[in-house]
């Protein structure tokens, strides 16, 4: 029998009456990476914080290097040799990332310039065994995400993690980062460091992993061998039953023409410029597609045609209709819908139930409320109805919603978008953070949405669920629109390069 | 002495007060927690001063049953908003409420009495030959030495000692901390309680320095102020320094341009501190704008270890 380095057995975690983790058997060894896989909600996450000291099991026991270990705080685990990588990164903003990374640091109680020097020109060092780059001495709120990851990283290692933690690594990183991460997971684990990651993403596990464990809804199901698996087990594992995944068939769109804009000039935040000249144009009945690495102008775009900025020049046609100025409630009135990025920061209001997140955008009408007074038995039973025929998850209508799973909190999301019968849906990164089961069910209703005519703008980094569903694919770079492609000649190969700013031969007209 | 030297004098004076509960302040509101308590405290520190100065004739023993009073205060506060988690604004209010109460209720038996001495001055014979220096540093009293020196102190502490990088991420995040092995609530007890001591120090300087006897309510509002100038200083002792002594002269220039007989009616001159403190937010605000504000990013939200994201 080999010895783990670290194991847990019959590990029990209740929440309330939910138990996210029920007798959990859970081992990893010295010089792999293992790879736990599940849907959101299956209790990975959870399993992973009891061993890394943030949450307390209930039941069980959790050996390290065949010792019998007590973690009762991040500390212990600290002690230990356990570090983790959190999903939401431990970063304290306005620390530079030197200052992050020596923080748990108790020695040494003045720190001059010369010990600062030191301290940098060491993480440097350590980063650079593990080929991690990390700008030590800007603050973490100047750092892209993956720079934050690799803070994180470099922490754990400084801290002397001979068990390293990743809860969903890849989620917040680009093909090339993922990339570039999976390498110095190589390394570490040829350092003979214990590699766990946790994921719901099949590809990455394939691409990366020894072992992978696979939990479903709180238990642990299976370890495989990667080399002994496949995508296809590791789904039906994953989600108790198959799940076909193929690129929908559909007919060409003959719709008339919904949404046109025409040399679309918008600045940002910061006085930078977001859209260059952008055009394109939407017709009922059909999905665009937005392809393209993130902040280059998507995020501006999605916010005008919603009404949350206003542009400096072009044309925005909808409907028929010239669109003057920004207005979220002239947006709303013209049947414009939104599924914004974050659906917590601006799509729901995390503490108030489901009747009030329902009624966000439909609560004037004469269906809902009256003189201003709200019609609450008759919102009560609407919102039920949807809740229903949306298949949302929630103990009762009156739960907050951000006690529900993200999957649960985007098909409420979904609900209220649709059920005003929106003509056009702008929908940013949709199926973000959510698994397998939860992403078919909105691709589903995309679909269903374009089938009733309503046609959809789709901004996602996701290139597998754009090719999916797009009846037309458009690349935008640097602010503007510089390759278009449709259903039936849509290449990977050839958007990513666009993607990265290399135009396509021909220069497409939009 | 000309006007300038005369009016740095009287700033310093005036300002001093400011700056010791202003840098209380800071302490408190590094660690997260809001202290609107400041007024009250000051107060408290006022009277325990009064009275137990009057009542020993020892100013050691003064000051130290004022430390321990207004500590006492500050371990309630932190009772009430790092381990019970209440609302820190409520808590904060309730103790400016509690402390106005019960200061004027303590000071009845000794108000109008004179102290029977102020803060020692501490004579530097080699400054004083300096010429307008020499007029300001060469006799300051202690409490405003100390004060200086523990701007420098804290200046030190909070920017060059890993005690200052623990305070600044329990401050602002809170969580992080945590799991790297700091301990939040014993951080956040310590700050919110030697902060609280300090703006009671604040009170007894009130009535050591500036106004030499006790009256029911006779900070007038400097608590409020110190409140402001914490956020004015962007939570930095360095800042505090000027801004604290920027209004002690804002506050004694009203009062010596009514001394020249100007026909400003003294009302107007009263309110020149709190219309320059909204202009000059107006301004940092707009020069700020695309700044992070300094504000400890956790400034009023209790830690919870086991709360779910």
């Amino acid at each position: 029998m080999q010895n783990h380095s670290v194991e847990m057995r019959g590990i029990v975690k209740r929440f309330g009456s939910v138990t996210a983790s029920d007798q959990v058997d859970f081992s990893a060894n010295a010089g792999e990476i293992h790879a736990l896989l599940g849907e959101n909600g299956a209790g990975k996450s959870t399993v992973m914080s009891m061993l890394s000291g943030v949450y307390r099991a209930d039941e069980g026991e959790i050996l390290i290097h065949g010792q019998t270990a007590k973690i009762r705080s991040p500390k212990d685990a600290a002690m230990l040799g356990v570090g983790m990588v959190f999903q939401n990164f431990r970063l304290v903003q306005t620390l530079t990332a030197a200052e992050n990374i020596v923080l748990g640091e108790k020695s040494s109680f003045w720190r001059g310039s010369k010990w600062i020097k030191n301290k940098h020109a060491e993480i440097e060092a350590l980063g650079e065994r593990f080929g991690l780059h990390v700008p030590v001495d800007r603050p973490i709120w100047q750092l892209s995400v993956g720079e934050q990851q690799r803070v994180e990283i470099v922490k754990t290692l400084y801290r002397g993690a001979d068990i390293i933690i990743l809860d969903e690594p890849t989620s917040v990183l680009t093909p090339g980062e993922v990339e570039q991460l999976f390498e110095t997971l190589r390394v570490m684990k040829k350092a003979g460091k214990t590699v766990i990651m946790t994921t719901h993403k099949m590809k990455e596990v394939m691409a990366s992993s020894d072992r992978i464990s696979v939990m479903r809804k709180g238990k642990m199901i299976a370890t495989l061998d990667t080399a002994k698996t496949g995508e296809l087990e590791l789904a039906r594992l994953m989600v108790g039953r198959e799940v076909i995944i193929t690129r929908q068939e559909r007919e060409a769109v003959q719709g008339k023409p919904l949404l046109t804009v025409n040399h679309l000039e918008v600045t940002a935040d910061h006085g930078r410029k977001a859209l260059e000249g952008l055009s394109l144009s939407v017709r009922a009945g059909e999905i665009v597609g937005i392809a393209g690495v993130a902040g280059n102008g998507q995020k501006e775009l999605a916010e005008v045609l919603t009404g949350l900025r206003a542009w400096k020049s072009g044309e925005i046609v909808f409907d028929g209709k010239p669109v003057k100025t920004a207005s979220v409630r002239g947006a709303i009135d013209a049947g414009i819908s939104h599924v914004p990025e974050n659906r917590m920061k601006s799509g729901l209001a995390g503490r108030l139930g489901s009747v009030d997140n329902l009624l966000f955008k439909s609560y004037r009408s004469s269906e809902h409320s009256r003189f201003g007074i709200l019609k609450a038995a008759k919102n009560r039973s609407w919102s039920q109805e949807l809740v229903q025929r949306f298949n949302v998850k929630t103990p009762e209508l009156d739960t907050p919603v951000q006690q529900l799973s993200g999957g649960n909190q985007q098909k409420l999301l979904f609900a209220r978008e649709v059920s005003h019968r929106p003509k056009l849906m702008v929908a940013v990164h949709p199926t973000q953070g959510l698994d397998v089961g939860a992403t078919a069910g909105v691709h589903e209703l995309l679909m269903e949405l374009r089938g009733s005519g309503s046609g959809v703008l789709l901004i996602s980094e996701d290139l597998d669920e754009l090719l999916q569903l797009s009846d037309r694919i458009l690349v935008i770079y640097g602010g503007s629109i510089i390759g278009e492609t449709d259903h039936e000649h849509a290449d990977r190969e050839e958007i990513g390069l666009m993607m990265a700013g290399i135009r396509h031969r021909e220069e497409n007209a939009v | 002495m000309d006007f300038t030297t005369q009016l740095l004098i009287a700033a310093i004076s005036a300002g001093t007060p400011l700056l010791l509960a202003t840098l209380g302040g800071i302490l408190n509101e590094r660690a997260g927690i809001i202290q609107l308590g400041a007024e009250g405290l000051m107060l408290m520190g006022a009277v325990t001063t009064c009275i137990v100065y009057i009542r020993s004739g020892s100013l050691l023993l003064a000051l130290l049953a004022t430390l321990a009073v207004t500590a006492l205060l500050g371990i309630i506060h932190s009772f009430l908003t790092v381990t019970l988690r209440a609302n820190q604004t409520m808590s904060g209010l309730a103790m400016t409420l509690f402390g106005s109460g019960l200061s004027a209720y303590l000071g009845k038996s000794i108000s109008g009495l004179p102290l029977p001495g102020t803060s020692p001055k501490l004579d530097l014979g080699w400054v004083k030959s300096i010429p307008v220096i020499g007029d300001i540093f060469g006799r300051l009293d202690v409490l405003t030495w100390f004060s200086l020196l523990l701007v420098a102190a804290l200046h030190l502490l909070i920017h060059h000692t890993s005690w200052g990088l623990h305070l600044k991420a329990v401050g602002d995040n809170p969580a992080t901390a945590d799991v790297m092995g700091i301990r939040v609530q014993m951080i956040r007890y310590s700050y919110v309680t030697a902060g609280a001591a300090l703006i009671g120090l604040a009170g007894a300087d009130m009535v050591l320095a500036y106004a030499p006897t006790w009256n029911e309510g006779l900070t007038a509002g400097r608590g409020w102020i110190a409140v402001g100038l914490v956020i004015f200083a962007r939570w930095n002792p360095l800042r505090a320094l000027f801004c604290a002594y920027f209004f002690g002269a804002l506050d004694s220039l009203g009062f010596r341009i009514q001394l020249l007989g100007s026909a400003i009616p003294p009302y107007f001159l009263k309110m020149i501190p709190y219309i320059v403190t909204i202009l000059v937010l107006m301004y940092l605000g707009y020069r700020n704008r695309n700044k992070p504000s300094g504000t400890p990013e956790s400034l009023g939200t209790p830690y919870i270890r086991e709360q779910r994201f």
